[in-house]
């Protein structure tokens, strides 16, 4: 047996792996891919409270969670590229214009 | 044997994280997320939650890591460059972070006993759980099941037509 606590740790550290990715990395691409670490740390606690619990309406909000992550990528992934052709950079520091 | 198994996947999922952290190349980033989404899945065996599991291979290591990698390969990103506002993020992050995994974990310690210990098969449905979870997805949760498929159908809009090239 393992305490739930271990879970939950285990689920902020990966939230926090993502939120200093997120704020450490300058490539956009992998911006978008800390937002992935970070809504799959949040599903981890999802379903260690649905465990604990004892009910299953967190695995269903888990599925929603990844319903949602999956459109998101979808759009983002579209601006990016859609971004890369106007700008011609990934860089998040070269992109701080709303007009070219 | 429970303990071993979670401290296995947990210091992979970790080392996964770390590793996207630290890697330069996107393609590298995108690889080491592939590895903490299936150690992420054994975890989620271990919770008793199989279709969750199942879902998590499928849609996320499966469907939206290939389009990530799609996308790496389409521009052709190469290593990240270091620029000024990397060393600010740095220093003002860094410790943020710092104090916000702090919190979190002490707030699960002060916590831990009112939380039930988690034990394989201690959360078993009856008949089984995709069976639970069809029950609930179709009966329950039918309105916003019946929203997200509307949502899909947006999301798959708004990539065509963003990423269309305008001519």
């Amino acid at each position: 047996m393992v305490p739930l606590s271990w879970y939950l740790i285990l689920s902020a550290i990966l939230f926090c792996l993502g939120v200093s990715a997120f704020l450490l990395k300058r490539n956009i691409i992998t911006i978008f891919m800390s937002i992935e670490l970070m809504l799959n740390a949040v599903n981890l606690s999802f379903v260690a409270f649905a465990n604990h619990l004892r009910n299953l309406d967190g695995q269903i909000f888990v599925f929603f969670v990844m319903v949602v992550a999956a459109a998101e990528a979808a759009v983002g992934l579209a601006i990016i590229i859609a971004v890369f052709r106007t700008r011609e950079t990934l860089n998040v520091d070269r992109v701080n214009l709303l007009k070219l | 044997m429970h303990q071993v198994l979670f401290i296995i996947f947990g210091l992979i999922c970790v080392g996964g994280a770390v590793n996207l952290l630290v890697q330069r190349h996107p393609i590298n980033s995108a690889l080491s997320l592939v590895v903490v989404m299936g150690a992420l899945s054994l975890i989620y065996l271990l919770l008793g939650a199989e279709f969750v599991a199942a879902v998590q291979i499928i849609v996320y290591a499966g469907a939206v890591m290939v389009l990530f990698v799609f996308v790496i390969m389409l521009l052709n990103a190469g290593a990240e460059e270091r620029t000024r506002g990397s060393h600010v993020a740095l220093w003002v992050g860094g410790p943020g972070v710092a104090i916000l995994a702090g919190m979190i974990v002490y707030l699960m310690f002060r916590n831990d006993q009112h939380f039930n210990p988690v034990r394989i098969g201690n959360f078993v449905q009856q008949p089984d759980n995709t069976h639970s979870v069809a029950n609930s997805l179709f009966t329950k949760f039918l309105l916003p099941f019946e929203i997200t498929s509307v949502l899909i159908l947006i999301a798959i809009m708004g990539a065509v037509v963003l990423a269309r090239r305008e001519s």
